[in-house]
């Protein structure tokens, strides 16, 4: 789609009021599937972790998983959701070929967790509340892989099935629609989808890797004339993968749907997919309130009867709210506003927490995830979170801090990290990166270097120590950049003095 | 017929603890007589090759002094909804041709467990749908009392091998009646327990909510003690129940002693004698009635006013429930695929498997079903069948506040000919009027073999009925009036069966 097609963002904003709803699904990182036995695990061979519940054999039966529900209790709690003292499964009917039996189970009209709120806070300090609906058990749906040109289903010379996935406990969180978001609605929606990152990461819950389909988020945007009740039509643009994305997602909505509106036409109700490299979205199938799943309740399955004295347990054990959490981390933390508001923005709280754990000091692991982490995930085009892990970091600010790695040094292994090279200790060795501390091969560049130009020796002599810089410079060329040039240079002063 | 297959289970078991016959010799007898008139009846569609192999082991384990349990080395077969790891298990489709379970059912693992052998896999209505086994893939089954007549469905096959000789104990399942139906049909034994008592794990569903897998036998306390191999808590299924069970067999054991008849409160469904009711069935269940009532027992008409809708509201719960569990019959991952001409998309090969796959029943059964779940039918069709099953549920609370058991005839007719009502599903479905009511409130029903009706000659059963969890009360008041008809009869029912074996 062409930018003639797009309204200027302020100008939507202008005319239009934007609505939003979203919902996020969150895998839950259980030891196994939601109604079987078969191990969840990411990134194993296909079709090996599976059972004859995720197959849909003929015979089998679904059992719920208890960790599963403890953990979605504890996510509905966390959410500020009541607990329903029943709720129970539902089949959702459709014929697919990822889904083992043809039909998902799911909740339907009674879910596990309903009716709360989450606290976003946004690059201004401002806290917006995200009413929230419900939040339900499922389970996720197998892989598929469409072989031939395409990628896609249609035109695929064949596909593949991989029903790892398959079975694979989720929780889905389904907002209230969101008014008032006016021209914030793109960062709200990031927001939204960070503090929901970063409350399942405080909960244990899932180890929330967007990049991994661990949290997904499906939103929705819909426009109406600023004062107008009527909703407006809204699309569903589905599995945005990253918060970034999130952003720019809603933001192309708005700028398309308000084209749309603004030439007389009107809104197709529609599923809508995201295309991270072009940043646009373009039609899914079309999508409508009656769409017939033929939901009913699941006959293989008893009602889920939390005890009491369970919810009071899971309440007991919740961390902080995240805005409780964010001040005691900042005071921990020792940040300014403004250095807390990037860590925030970034949506990098979680990482930084988790760094700081494994032994850097904040002001260390706050540098590195908001500069060159950040960086180097906008150049690639990915998400900060999803390129290191936090325990790399730390090893890295730990080699800076003994002196083996210069700053410039820890950049080069962070790239070797991030290349799946590693652990920084492994990168140092392979790549042989580590700063030259043997004084002797450093003295014996600095005389090689100081008898090359013996004008800047004897300048030295004369006592004119800044003409030093020029053999820094070559001696640090000579050790390829491995060298600590503070040293170099207190050895240049002794050397030239002698 | 031999001497061994004329055995019950009981008196076999007695035999095989003693070491006067081994298993090997009781399973061998039993696949002469398969062989012998499998070409007249039809009631196996795979038979085990390794049988003998399984019984020469149980031997080994009894003559090295091992405690074995007290059916060890009786012969068993299953009906083909159970899933097996060593036979194909098909569910009487060709959609399932072949097709090998990599697990066995619960049931099917706690009878191995349990020691007996089993001869081979049954024949059935496809996805147990149906009342004759007619809409079975593999051909029909014939009733060993008149082999032009139907064996009842679904579990036609169990109950015609039990009738045959071919097996002493079979497993079967009953959604509707495809236990106790196929029972009175054939002068049998069936038992469908509580819902819950037994594991549905394996047992390839149906309609989840109705499903219950149960013991088919010549004798009540020979489906105690199948019932009591196979029952208890199974935590792969959700809905097994965790209670303790007394022995099933015990009370069947109790019951022949005479103990519980008198003063014992029998509940007449007059809802389920009148109208539809063939002549020589009410005859021998009025009989049945005359002789418990000879024996102490009490006997009270009561009334059950939504039994009558309890076929409609059956005929939408099953469809919707099947509908959605036969959706996994995709060719997807297993069993038959076809890909059209022109090859086609996955829609297409999944349509067509689907189209060649499933008979005409079955077909019938997903669009009533499809139907009945959409949006804007589902409160009228769905959700109205589901308050009449809590109707249906509260008349037999009422009931049994009155009463220990309910008594009505298992099935409305004998044993109809084949081709009588396959063109009439409509009446085919109000066979299963007798026994529908106890698959929706769940509780416990028995067949049991009252006689013969004096029109035609055909066996016909009476229904007790219980209140969940009561299973023991029916095996004991089941064996109870057993004892008292042969007594009177001075012989067993199945001892006037036809003597069967002359095509091969």
């Amino acid at each position: 789609m062409s930018t003639a097609e797009l309204m200027d963002f302020d100008e939507a904003i202008e005319k239009f009021e934007p609505v939003l709803g979203f919902e996020v699904h969150v895998e839950l990182g259980t030891a196994t599937k939601m109604f079987s036995a078969a191990p969840n695990g990411f990134g194993d061979e296909p079709n090996t972790n599976v059972s004859p519940v995720c197959l849909g054999l003929p015979g089998s039966l679904p059992v719920v998983n208890e960790q599963a529900v403890r953990y979605s209790i504890s996510l509905g709690l966390a959410l500020g959701c009541s607990i329903a003292e029943s709720s129970s499964f539902a089949r959702k009917n459709y014929f697919y070929p990822d889904l083992a039996k043809n039909y998902q189970i799911s909740q339907y009209d009674e879910p596990i967790a309903f009716e709360g709120e989450v606290e976003v806070e946004l690059s201004d300090g401002s806290i917006r509340r995200i009413p929230i609906e419900r939040a339900h058990m499922e389970e996720d749906a197998g892989k598929l892989t469409h072989v031939g040109t395409s990628g896609r289903i249609q035109g695929a010379d064949h596909s593949l099935v991989d029903y790892n996935r398959a079975g694979v406990p989720l929780v889905e969180i389904v907002t209230h629609p969101i008014f008032g978001a006016g021209a914030l609605a793109p960062e709200i929606a990031k927001a939204y989808v960070a503090t929901i990152r970063d409350i399942v990461i405080s909960l244990g819950i899932s180890e929330a890797r967007m990049e991994r389909g661990n949290l997904r988020c499906d939103a929705n945007v819909s426009l109406r004339p600023w004062g107008q009740e009527k909703l407006g039509t809204r699309t569903e643009t589905k599995n945005v993968n990253s918060m970034r994305s999130v952003e720019r997602a809603v933001r192309y909505e708005i700028r398309r749907q308000a084209a749309i509106l603004e030439a007389g036409g009107t809104i197709t109700q529609e599923t809508r997919h995201w295309h991270e490299d072009t940043g646009t979205t373009s039609a899914g199938r079309p999508k409508s309130d009656a769409d017939d799943y033929r939901y009913f309740p699941e006959p293989d399955l008893l009602p889920v009867v939390p005890s009491a004295e369970l919810i009071d347990e899971l309440r007991a054990a919740l961390p902080e709210p995240p805005a409780a959490r964010r001040r005691r981390l900042k005071t921990e933390w020792g940040f300014t506003d403004l250095e807390f508001q990037d860590v925030q923005n970034g949506g990098l709280v979680s990482e930084v927490a988790a760094t700081i754990a494994a032994g850097a000091s904040p002001a260390a692991a706050r540098k590195w995830w908001t500069g060159e982490i950040t960086r180097l995930a906008n150049a690639r085009g990915a998400e900060p979170t999803s390129l290191v892990a936090p325990e790399s970091v730390a090893e890295l600010t730990a080699l800076v801090d003994e002196g083996t790695l210069t700053d410039k040094l820890a950049r080069q292994v962070l790239e070797g990290v991030i290349d799946g090279e590693g652990t920084p200790a492994e990168v140092v060795d392979t790549r042989g990166l580590a700063v030259v501390s043997d004084d002797g091969a450093l003295i014996a560049a600095i005389d090689d270097a100081l008898a090359a130009q013996p004008d800047v020796l004897q300048k030295i002599k004369d006592g004119k120590v800044q003409a030093a810089g020029a053999i820094i410079g070559a001696v640090m060329k000579a050790m390829r950049g491995q060298a600590d040039a503070a040293r170099v240079r207190e050895l240049i002063l002794e050397r030239a003095t002698e | 017929m031999g001497e061994i297959t004329a055995l019950t289970a009981a008196e076999l078991s007695e035999r095989l603890a003693t070491g006067e016959i081994s298993s090997v010799e009781a399973t061998r007898a039993h696949l002469d007589r398969i062989s012998a008139v499998e070409g007249d009846v039809h009631a196996f569609l795979h038979v085990s090759d390794h049988a003998l192999d399984v019984a020469a082991d149980i031997d080994a384990r009894r003559s090295s002094g091992e405690e074995l349990g007290p059916i060890a080395g009786v012969p068993l077969a299953i009906k083909d909804v159970l899933v097996t790891t060593d036979m194909p298990s098909t569910s009487g489709s060709r959609i399932l041709e072949g097709y090998m379970s990599p697990f066995d059912a619960t049931t099917v693992e706690r009878s191995r467990a349990a020691g007996l052998v089993p001869l081979g896999k049954t024949n059935m209505d496809e996805f147990a749908m149906g009342s004759s086994t007619e809409h079975s893939a593999f051909g029909p089954t014939h009733n060993p009392w008149d082999l032009e007549r139907i064996p009842g469905g679904s579990g036609g096959g169990s109950a015609a091998a039990v009738a045959a000789f071919e097996a002493p104990l079979a497993l079967g399942s009953d959604t509707g009646g495809s236990i106790r139906q196929p029972a009175h049909v054939t002068g049998t034994v069936g038992v469908k327990p509580t819902y819950g008592a037994v594991s549905r794990y394996g047992a390839i569903a149906l309609a989840s909510s109705l499903d219950q897998v149960g013991p088919v036998a010549r004798t009540v306390l020979d489906a105690g003690l199948l019932q009591d191999a196979v029952q208890g808590h199974d935590p792969r299924d959700s809905t097994s129940l965790t209670d303790a069970w007394p022995s099933m067999a015990d009370a069947a054991r109790a019951g022949a002693r005479g103990e519980g008849v008198k003063g014992l409160k029998i509940g007449v469904i007059s809802d389920l004698t009148g109208a539809g009711i063939q002549e020589g069935v009410s005859t021998r269940f009025r009989e049945a009635l005359d002789t418990l009532e000879a024996n102490g027992a009490e006997i009270v008409e009561v009334s059950a006013p939504h039994f009558e809708y309890a076929v409609a509201a059956y005929y939408l719960i099953l469809p919707a429930e099947a509908s959605s569990n036969l959706a996994r019959f995709d060719s997807v991952r297993f069993g038959l695929r076809v890909t059209p001409e022109s090859g086609g998309t996955v829609e297409q090969v999944m349509a067509a498997s689907r189209e060649a796959g499933f008979g005409p029943e079955v077909k019938r059964r997903i669009i009533l079903g499809t139907y009945a779940l959409s949006a804007g039918y589902y409160d009228a069709y769905y959700g109205s069948a589901q308050k009449v099953r809590t109707l249906i549920q509260r008349d037999f609370a009422n009931a049994f506040s009155h009463v220990d058991v309910l008594a009505s005839p298992s099935a409305p007719t004998t044993a109809f000919r084949f081709g009588e009502k396959l063109d009439d599903p409509m009446a085919m479905y109000l066979n299963d009027v007798t026994t529908i009511p106890a698959n929706l409130a769940g509780v416990p029903g028995i067949s049991v073999p009252v006689g013969l009706a004096p029109e035609d000659g055909l066996p016909v059963g009476i229904q007790f009925m219980a209140p969940a969890r009561e299973d023991a009360r029916l095996y004991q008041v089941g064996a109870s009036l057993e004892a008292l008809l042969e007594s009177e009869w001075g012989h067993t029912l199945m001892s006037q069966a036809p003597q069967l074996g002359g095509k091969h």
